[in-house]
């Protein structure tokens, strides 16, 4: 036998919430399974990393969730992100077996945070994470420690033997592992700039991709290769507008730029192009990432004056601020008089009204091109803020279709008897397009659950 | 107002803190910081005060180096309270102490001990190496004892209270009278319990690693009521003394005795408690090191307990001379360095968190807010 060949029951791809999960669940039946992390201790669980919360179904109080969150409204707001693009028999598996996700978590260590100022509109429906998804990693990996489960990192599956649907064995470099069952739960392709723009065309090296560099797709891309069935299309994506200045990789949650709402945010050529006072920055912040990318150079500015200062998130790098908005103009690198023109035609259209930003206040312009049809207060008090928007995508839809024992589907329309997918991989089955807070992280983690469970059985009965 | 490189660094940390918050629900610094939009020094000097290092949001930081945000708060806000303990430090010069403190208390215990039982020696003659019938009063007189340590009781009382003016005055809180009694109430409760150390939900902290732990909690209780155990000995016995006429030695179930052994045991039991999870500490969220600040303290805690205890066992042997002179000496020393090193803790978490307690209560921040001049 070779010494750099591996034998287990249960390999598991991909070390963010999904894949420990499975492998938890698996060396808790009784298997003997090996975890493959791609990225370095360091930089370990994917965008699992990044996350803060799930959203579970509950119908009554849940420990840190408050009232009721039952199936019916659960399922209106899956359907009105997606407008339909999901598959209603994984999707209401999903939600369903959401319930048990935070008790899960708590028996191997999570903590959860009880409500706080910052969390409490979400307090209902969704579970926050002690100190965010870091957290959730950490005692996680621990719990896997203490399971036995070998854990390597550095670890990138470089290629999958399969025959006919069967997984025999995967390498990572010139190692071979060998094992009775797969779960593959290695994520998706954000960070894979190439791949992104098979979708989004040249336009996808402006993005900024706001998870680490190691989500490469490389997992997923090799089961497609090998005939594994397709969901979702390369262009589907989570994508927010974030500050221009955030770093290529890794910025996660704090370059969020919140103040949308309470300016006008223009393009390169200093011209308004969406509505910004829409609805509330938390239901269209999810948009925003797409419209900056259809701009010239995929770069906006969003201007703001000394009236909107304090009114939202402080974001993380500071504004650049003027006393003139010609001044504003030169800072950003704007045509000067097309910019004044801009926010003088904006500021003549403010029709009278009430600001009030915590409902839809109505303030709004009239005549214009495109019109704001909330919050519109004119721009006019010194100093004036800018900060610059980029896109900056969170995570892809394009997946591989599983079925609900979380089995990997052919292309050929048979299903593997023994590769499970679970995570961002296959969030695309229930997730076809839109975006709701918690939505991922609960996906990873029920499906984590199912194919873990389904993995174990497979390999422990064969 | 100043500017350093240390409250430089806490204002960028805090910044980046504030555009994610996801460490809210771990302590109070997160939820002071909150409240604000900027850093200045004031602010910056009353969030180190409220930091434990439990280490917590290190662990749990996205942004932790290797990032390249570099997000490491619990060591931010250690080097900053190695600085700041010396700004507020009365009289000013004396705050140069807290740069080299493992130092300074290290050579001050070996210069007061050594002296303090030279002095004695030659003093007492044939009576340092005596039994005597009333025990240590016997070496020394206890007018003597009493008029040394008033006097130097007295002083650092003086420079514990005027630093805590200091700190006081920055943090802007009212004088005390025009405090609200619940909002102290609930500061002190804070304090005491140790609150911040329990991780947010009662896990405990990530220290001495990542997987959280109620082991410094504990011994840090076990210290800190030793301490005051220790102390209540020693007022009881004053009381005793001068109210009741009743001078030491006291018997095994009298109240100095009492208080004194309970407290020297949890003396012993919490300083090395403490000495052993910072040496198996991650160094990381440590900061960098405070010049055995921190250690230089736990060992004067422990040796004046040991010292102590070890007096009482052999109070009426010829040895009483010498072990009375190495307690006195170890006393002597840390009340000395009380102003000038890791005790001052306390009183600026305390404050800290009166302050907050206020905060919280009124949704608004106090420390840094702009000052309204008197008309």
């Amino acid at each position: 036998m070779n010494t750099l060949d591996s034998h287990y029951d249960i390999l598991v791809a991909g070390g963010g919430q999904a894949g420990l999960i499975a492998a938890i669940v698996a060396a808790e039946k009784g298997a003997r399974v090996c975890l493959l992390e791609g990225a370095p201790k360091s930089h370990r669980g994917g965008n699992t990393r990044h996350t803060r919360n799930l959203r579970p179904l509950h119908n009554g109080p849940l420990s840190v969730l408050s009232g009721t969150y039952d199936e019916a409204e659960y399922w209106d707001d899956l359907m009105r992100v997606t407008k339909g693009k999901t598959n209603e028999h994984l999707a209401r598996l999903t939600l369903r077996q959401s319930s048990g996700a935070v008790e899960w978590l708590e028996a191997r260590g999570v903590q959860f945070q009880p409500p706080l100022g910052g969390t409490l509109h979400l307090g209902r429906t969704n579970a926050f994470f002690m100190g965010g998804g870091k957290q959730l990693l950490n005692a996680l990996y621990r719990h896997a420690a203490k399971l036995d489960i070998d854990i390597h990192y550095d670890a990138m599956v470089s290629a999958v033997d399969m025959e006919n649907g069967r997984f025999k064995s995967l390498q990572v470099g010139e190692r071979r592992f060998y094992a009775k069952a797969f779960v593959a739960a290695a994520g998706g392709f954000e960070a894979n700039i190439e791949w992104l723009k098979e979708g989004w065309g040249d336009i996808a090296e402006n993005f900024l991709i706001r998870g680490t560099p190691y989500n490469r797709g490389d997992l997923l891309r090799i089961l497609l290769d090998q005939g594994a069935q397709q969901i979702g299309e390369a262009n589907q994506c989570h994508a927010v507008a974030i500050d221009g200045r955030a770093p290529k990789f890794d910025g996660g949650i704090c370059t969020r730029v919140d103040c949308v709402s309470l300016g006008i945010v223009v393009n390169e050529n200093a011209q308004r192009f969406y509505d910004e006072g829409e609805d509330f920055w938390p239901k269209r912040y999810a948009i925003w990432g797409r419209l900056v990318a259809d701009q010239p150079n995929q770069v906006a500015h969003v201007i703001i004056d000394q009236k909107a200062k304090g009114g939202f998130m402080p974001p993380v790098f500071p504004a650049t601020t003027a006393n003139t908005i010609a001044e504003l103009a030169g800072k950003i690198g704007l045509d000067a008089e097309t910019l004044q023109k801009t926010v003088s035609d904006f500021n003549e259209a403010v029709k009278p009204g009430n600001f009030d930003h915590t409902s839809l206040d109505g303030l709004h312009t009239d005549g214009l091109d495109v019109n704001k049809t909330n919050w519109a207060r004119p721009i006019d008090q010194p100093p004036y803020s800018a900060y610059s928007l980029r896109p900056g995508i969170t995570f892809t839809y394009l997946g591989v279709e599983v079925t609900d024992k979380a089995a990997m589907k052919m292309a050929d329309g048979s299903t593997s008897p023994n590769i499970f997918a679970a995570g961002e991989i296959m969030a695309g089955n229930v997730l076809g397009q839109g975006y709701l807070a918690g939505i991922g992280m609960t996906i990873g983690n029920v499906f984590g659950r199912i194919a873990g469970n389904e993995a174990a059985d497979y390999a422990l009965n064969h | 107002m100043r500017s350093t490189t240390k409250t430089a660094e806490a204002a960028r940390v805090m910044s980046i803190c504030n555009a994610c918050r996801y460490c809210e629900g771990h302590c109070a610094v997160f939820q002071a910081m909150e409240l604000r939009l900027e850093f200045n020094a004031d602010t910056v000097d009353y969030l180190a005060n409220l930091c434990h290092n439990c280490g917590a949001c290190y662990h749990n930081c996205q942004y932790a180096p290797p990032h390249e945000f570099n997000l490491n708060v619990p060591a931010a806000m250690a080097e900053l309270r190695q600085e700041n303990y010396g700004v507020y430090a009365w009289p000013g010069f004396m705050g140069k102490l807290f740069a080299r403190n493992g130092l300074w208390v290290s050579l001050l215990s070996i210069v007061v001990i050594t002296l303090f039982t030279a002095l004695t020696a030659s003093l007492t003659g044939e009576n340092f190496f005596a039994r005597h019938d009333n025990g240590f009063y016997g070496v020394i007189p206890h007018n003597v004892l009493a008029g040394l340590f008033g006097a130097v009781g007295l002083f650092v009382a003086l420079a514990l209270v005027l630093s805590c003016v200091k700190f006081w005055r920055t943090m802007q809180l009212p004088a005390p009278h025009r405090l609200n009694f619940r909002q102290v109430f609930q500061g002190i409760k804070d304090a005491l319990s140790l609150k911040y150390l329990d991780g947010g939900n009662g896990q405990g902290c990530s220290y001495p690693t990542e997987t959280p732990s109620m082991a410094r909690r504990w011994f840090h209780q076990f210290t800190f009521w030793g301490f005051m155990l220790c102390f209540a000995a020693t007022s009881s016995g004053t009381i005793l003394h001068y109210g009741f006429d009743l001078p030491a030695p006291y018997g095994f179930l009298s109240l100095p005795k009492l208080f004194g052994i309970t407290g020297g045991l949890g003396l012993i039991i919490g300083p090395i408690g403490l000495l052993v999870l910072k040496a198996k500490a991650d160094p990381m969220p440590k900061g960098k090191t405070n010049k055995g600040m921190d250690v230089g303290f736990l060992v004067l805690l422990l040796l004046s307990a040991i010292t102590g205890l070890a007096l009482m066992l052999v109070r009426d042997t010829p040895y009483v001379g010498f072990t009375l002179c190495l307690h006195l000496g170890v006393i002597l020393t840390l009340f000395l360095s009380m102003p000038y090193g890791k005790f001052v803790h306390g009183f600026y978490r305390l404050i800290a968190l009166v302050v907050f307690a206020v905060e919280k209560n009124d949704h608004k921040p106090l420390v840094g807010s702009c000052k309204t001049k008197k008309v």
